[in-house]
């Protein structure tokens, strides 16, 4: 059997990261393949060196039998490789024939454009996706569903023989869905080979041949879709081993609650999530990307406005609208891009560990106070065990795990009652790790509540007293933690997708 | 198959009010709203003569914010159309002047000019990444400097080349119409302003300019060749830029090679006025012609007031401000 594609001994290097490990991946002519694994197992990056977008540091890659080295988008394109990207990668100022068309207008001499001719190949495209849109749409006015619809057009124009779907479903409702497998189908009927990268298992049931399971940016297996159960899949997914000890879960169920969140509701992102967590407890939230774990925090924080909802604090009820009320109410988040939110990383640990309180070291002339700023940042280095050459160093010569440990420090010092921690030790090495999460148990001893939002399953494992899952905006469950909990269970929830509900709801 | 529906063709108006026109819509009912009041304060300011004044004003203004709003639109900044424009100017001096030769070639030599510093800044931004803030801030010092030294830091006068001052001063149409004395520089504002208005919205050119503007990446994606089009899009705007060289130096009849510094701001103000967009993606000729009149129907009318020159200039910075705030308030309001 010849392969469309084959891609054998892949290997692929970041800064700091082995992102792919010897992978292999193969296409036959008229399937769907579909590559599993959880965020991070690096299926998006073998599918960015297919098709062109990044290169590959070794392995070799035929199409067709032959070995090919596609260096751009433009010579995958060439090979016949089409990609739908994950985000949207639209020209939101564009109208939608001109977003499908771009690169390839119908042109007239002079480099003027023929503007109907891009309109009616465009039309005919959507005509062949039924899609009811004027391809004159800008694309700007469109939903993420209809925006979606306009990038699979737009990787159909080059008529690929190979097509790359990365999560395509992600932003689309089930009558979406189902249109989408029929235009698959019928791409299938063609020959096209169809890559389908998805989280969502029973679309992985429906519509696929066969599955590749990648790992921690390595080849797990390559099963039949028909034959293999779904548990096996997922056990495949995550079957790391778990060697990180189980919490000890202190019995909080007496303890008052410090933040209670009642049908907080945000457009799809987040629907009618209801939660609790008592003073010193640690609550874990887990999901896949996208999920709205990160959106729930930013609503409870004041970053985003809420549609519907309530947060009590302590029992009360506080109305957040802002950051502001959120930090005067107790409420501090470490943002899972610390980086970018968290640190001014050309300033010193003090300023740093000072900015969310500096009221605090303000004299009433409205003169900061250096000393009481560098004892307070002193204590604090002493405290976290910041390794840090002095309070004046810049943060962004610090590692990762101690950059962490200033945010840290700054929310301490605002005597936050409820932390919540996104993706605390994203970019941190193992042994910063085990230091985060022995800060962050110190913490909730001492009273605090804490919120950790992780993707990494084990993480969540190891820290959780309880742990919530969510799946597509909705709050799927809270599992108790500890040893009775397995990464099968938690992963279960996070694709339990909403049962057809709001077709249902539909035709009723 | 049947429930592909595409609408009928709208009409070309009701396309032009649907495309998100009314930061443009906004500017000309401006226009026309300074116009009335500042004939009803002064009987003389609605005078034909003063028309052509605030058009002939205009001229220079105009081509330079035509040239920046092709950048403005890839999402990208120049500062440096004001020396470029002295720069086009100099060197066109040199051509006709000190070397003698006859009047196409000085024209030709200001256009080529233009692109050259044009393709420069393009080739700065597009192959060598740096910020265009940062490019074009370079390339107007390096031009304003160039300008000195070619030049001697003396004007250079165009005295000796017959019909140099008609580029700017004389009047094709008055020459046929002698009761409508419009003078070339505004036909060539206007004939500049169309052809820019073709390329932007007609030809691969323009599509590029609004694609980069709206997401480079994704355009790159596409398989376009962006650092390309980059550079053809900034050394058009740099041959425009020469154009407006030609008109200021046949005005003052002379290459003043110490003028320019400023003359980017006043572009940069025209174009955000006429509501292109500084993050990119969106904006149009139309609107910066239009920006372009409002300053300087401002200027004109508080001088016939006789309204100090120092308050002009405050007027016109409490304009931008007013006119990006509208349009902000416009963008909340629609998302």
């Amino acid at each position: 059997m010849t392969y469309l594609v084959e891609m054998k001994g892949i290997e692929k290097r970041f800064p700091g990261v082995h992102a792919l490990k010897d992978v292999r991946f193969d296409l036959r002519p008229g399937e769907v393949h579909a590559l599993m694994g959880e965020n991070g197992a690096g299926k998006s990056t073998l599918m960015k060196i297919m098709s062109g977008i990044y290169s590959r540091d070794g392995g070799e890659m035929l199409v067709d039998g032959k070995p090919v080295t596609p260096d751009s988008p433009r010579a995958a394109q060439d090979l016949g490789i089409g990609i739908i990207h994950q985000e949207l990668s639209l020209m939101n100022d564009l109208t939608a024939a001109q977003n499908v068309l771009i690169g390839r207008e119908p042109r007239r001499s002079f480099g003027r454009l023929d503007e109907p001719a891009l309109n009616r190949k465009t039309a005919e495209i959507f005509a062949s996706l039924n899609l009811a849109m004027d391809p004159r749409t800008t694309v700007s006015t469109q939903t993420i569903a209809r925006q979606q619809l306009i990038e699979i057009a737009k990787a159909l124009s080059y008529h690929p023989r190979v097509l790359i779907m990365d999560e395509p479903t992600a932003a689309l409702n089930d009558a979406e869905i189902n249109e989408l497998f029929k235009v698959i189908e019928k791409l299938k009927a063609d020959g096209v080979g169809i890559v389908y990268i998805s989280h969502r298992m029973d679309e992985i049931k429906r519509i696929a041949d066969r599955v590749t399971i990648l790992r921690d940016g390595a080849y797990i297996n390559t099963v039949d879709a028909a034959d293999t159960p779904l548990s096996t899949i997922i056990q495949l997914m995550v079957g790391r081993e778990v060697t990180q000890n189980t919490p000890n879960i202190p019995d909080t169920s007496q303890s008052p609650v410090a933040l209670e969140v009642r049908n907080l509701s945000r457009g799809k992102e987040v629907r009618d999530v209801n939660f609790d967590v008592r003073k010193g407890e640690i609550l874990g939230f887990s999901g896949l990307m996208g999920a709205g774990r990160t959106e729930v925090a930013r609503i409870i924080f004041g970053a985003d406005p809420r549609d519907a909802g309530e947060i009590l604090v302590a029992g009360q009820p506080v109305d957040i609208r802002t950051p502001h009320t959120a930090v005067a109410a107790g409420i501090g988040y470490l943002s899972e891009d610390r980086k970018h939110f968290g640190l001014a990383v050309d300033m010193t640990v003090r300023a740093n560990i000072a900015m969310a309180n500096l009221g605090q070291f303000t004299s009433r002339t409205g003169v900061l106070d250096e000393t009481a700023m560098k004892s307070a940042a002193t204590d604090y280095i002493k405290q976290l065990g910041i390794r840090t050459p002095s309070d004046m160093q810049e943060v962004r010569l610090l590692s990762g795990g101690n950059q962490q440990k200033v945010v840290i420090a700054k929310w301490l010092l605002r005597d936050c009652d409820v932390l919540i921690f996104d993706e605390p030790t994203r970019g941190i090495d193992v042994g910063a790790k085990s230091e985060i999460y022995a800060l962050l148990e110190d913490l909730a001893a001492q009273g605090r509540a804490i919120i950790v939002i992780s993707s990494e399953l084990p993480e969540v494992m190891r820290l959780s007293h309880r742990i919530a899952v969510m799946c597509e905006g909705r709050l799927t469950g809270i599992l108790p933690g500890g040893a009775y909990t397995t990464q099968e269970d938690i992963m279960e929830l996070a694709t339990q997708r909403e049962p057809l509900l709001s077709g249902a709801e539909e035709t009723a | 198959m049947t429930t592909t529906s595409i609408d009928a063709p709208k009409s070309a108006l009701s396309r032009i009010i649907a495309a998100g026109t009314h930061q443009r819509v906004l500017a000309f009912a401006s226009l026309i709203v300074l116009l009335i009041g500042f004939s009803i304060a002064s009987p003389n300011f609605m005078q034909a003569s003063n028309m052509i004044a605030i058009l002939q004003a205009t001229s220079v203004n105009g081509v330079l914010a035509i040239a920046v709003t092709l950048v403005i639109i890839t999402g990208g900044i120049d500062l440096s159309v004001g020396t470029m424009m002295t720069f086009c100017a100099v060197i066109t001096g040199v051509v006709l002047t000190y070397a003698g030769m006859p009047l196409m070639l000085g024209v030709v030599a200001a256009v080529l000019t233009g692109a050259v510093c044009g393709a420069c800044s393009g080739t700065f931004v597009a192959k060598m990444a740096i910020p265009p803030f940062i490019a074009t801030l370079g390339m107007m010092l390096i031009l304003k400097g160039l300008s000195l030294v070619i030049s001697g830091t003396r004007p250079i006068y165009f005295n000796d080349t017959p019909g140099f001052s008609d580029i700017s001063r004389g009047s094709l149409i008055g020459e046929v119409i002698p009761s409508l004395a419009i003078p070339n520089g505004v036909l060539i504002l206007f004939i500049v302003a169309i052809v820019a208005s073709y390329i932007l919205n007609r030809t691969v050119l323009g599509r590029y300019c609004f694609a980069l503007g709206s997401n480079e990446e994704s355009v790159r994606l596409s398989g376009v060749n962006t650092d390309r089009w980059k550079i053809v899009i900034y050394a058009l705007a740099g041959s425009i830029v020469g154009i407006a060289g030609l008109l200021i130096a046949s005005r003052l009849n002379s290459a003043q090679p110490a003028l320019g510094l400023g003359y980017e701001l006043e572009a940069i103000a025209a174009v955000v006025i006429g509501g292109t967009s500084l993050s990119g993606g969106r904006g149009s000729i139309i609107g910066s012609l239009i920006g372009a009149l409002i300053m300087a129907v401002l200027t004109n009318g508080l001088r016939v007031l006789s309204v100090a020159q120092e308050w002009q200039t405050v007027v016109t910075g409490a304009i931008i401000i007013l006119a990006v705030y509208a349009d902000m308030m416009r963008r909340n309001k629609s998302s």
